[in-house]
């Protein structure tokens, strides 16, 4: 059993999971949105003084704070005692492209698991211009990309667009226009760097 | 007791971002370039078993844990806000290969560098709110 749900899990399981954990929070009274977490956080912190989006009970996502902690206990978990034999298998092609740009693509568990590029993401890159761009820059447009939206992947694209909304369907396609313009035009410039 | 259930139901999110794959920085690759079927496929079962999720709940009148009827909220019509921060929350989640949930599944891994993106998506939550009343929505 432990073996068979230790190998990477079919998209069609992967999907239906994810649709059973929104399921899951909206039976407990809640709702699927993980970046709501952002404005949690930082109402915690004490932003409310410097912004009035802060000013509001933040206590009331005592549940979303406790399920980003799950969260990463599940990975903990899953990359233990749920750890695959092998890295993460992508296409030819992508492995071609990426190769292409000087990005390493793990062979065997030895070189990652596939799912950070190391080479690339660590604490020496992060005084690169190429690593301060990545990380801080891409971690800062996450933050105002999903607020300013009002959702990310788990509250426009999974919860709006099963709930039938019409904001999130455009707010999925900007995830679509911004996705793509940074894959094929800025990204190459930027490893470049 | 009620905030155990929430990490039960988080460490089921995080094991199955990982099990999927759906955190790893090369599957986002892959899906922006349209060369593999595996995180449409993820995201098109999720969707469509949730439409299905909220049409039996809408039509059924589900009661949720504590007894209230369940409702769902529309979203705010804010379309500006949608496309122009769905399009900078898309220029990062190409950057760093995660979308909000994944970021705190990769650091339970272990990969304590993912951290310094938390912290950064903090800072731009906090620029976002301070620019709020300035900004088109």
């Amino acid at each position: 059993m432990i073996e068979f749900i230790s190998q990477p899990w079919h998209w069609s399981i992967s999907g239906a999971m994810i649709a059973l954990v929104m399921f899951l929070l909206i039976y407990s009274g809640e709702r699927f949105g993980v970046s709501s977490s952002f404005r949690a956080i930082c109402s915690a912190g004490g932003a409310g003084r410097i912004a009035d989006y802060f000013n509001y009970n933040w206590k009331k996502h005592d549940w979303l704070l406790t399920f980003i902690v799950g969260a990463a206990i599940g990975g903990a978990i899953a990359v233990t005692l749920l750890a695959s034999p092998d890295p993460v298998q992508i296409s030819a092609a992508t492995q071609a492209d990426l190769e292409g740009l000087g990005i390493a693509v793990p062979k065997n568990t030895d070189q990652g698991m596939g799912f950070i590029p190391h080479d690339l993401f660590n604490f020496e890159t992060l005084t690169t211009l190429k690593g301060l761009i990545l990380m801080v820059l891409g971690g800062f447009l996450i933050g105002f990309g999903t607020r300013y939206a009002g959702g990310c992947t788990s509250g426009h694209a999974i919860t709006g667009l099963s709930n039938l909304q019409i904001p999130s369907l455009i707010a999925v396609i900007g995830f679509f226009i911004g996705g793509l313009l940074m894959t094929f035009v800025l990204l190459p410039f930027i490893l470049s760097l | 007791m009620r905030l155990f259930r929430f990490l039960l139901i988080g460490i089921l999110f995080g094991v199955v971002m990982t099990k999927s794959e759906a955190v790893s920085w090369f599957r986002i690759q892959e899906m922006f370039r349209f060369q593999s079927f595996h995180m449409y496929g993820i995201i098109g079962v999720a969707v469509v078993a949730g439409v299905l999720i909220h049409f039996l709940i809408k039509r059924g009148q589900f009661k949720n844990i504590s007894g209230e009827a369940i409702q769902f909220a529309d979203k705010p019509k804010t379309y500006t806000a949608s496309i122009i921060g769905g399009t900078l929350f898309g220029l990062g989640w190409a950057m760093t290969g995660a979308c909000p949930g994944p970021l705190y599944t990769l650091v339970g891994q272990g990969n304590w560098i993912v951290l310094v993106v938390i912290g950064s998506a903090l800072l731009g939550a906090l620029t976002y709110g301070i620019l709020r009343p300035k900004l088109p929505h």
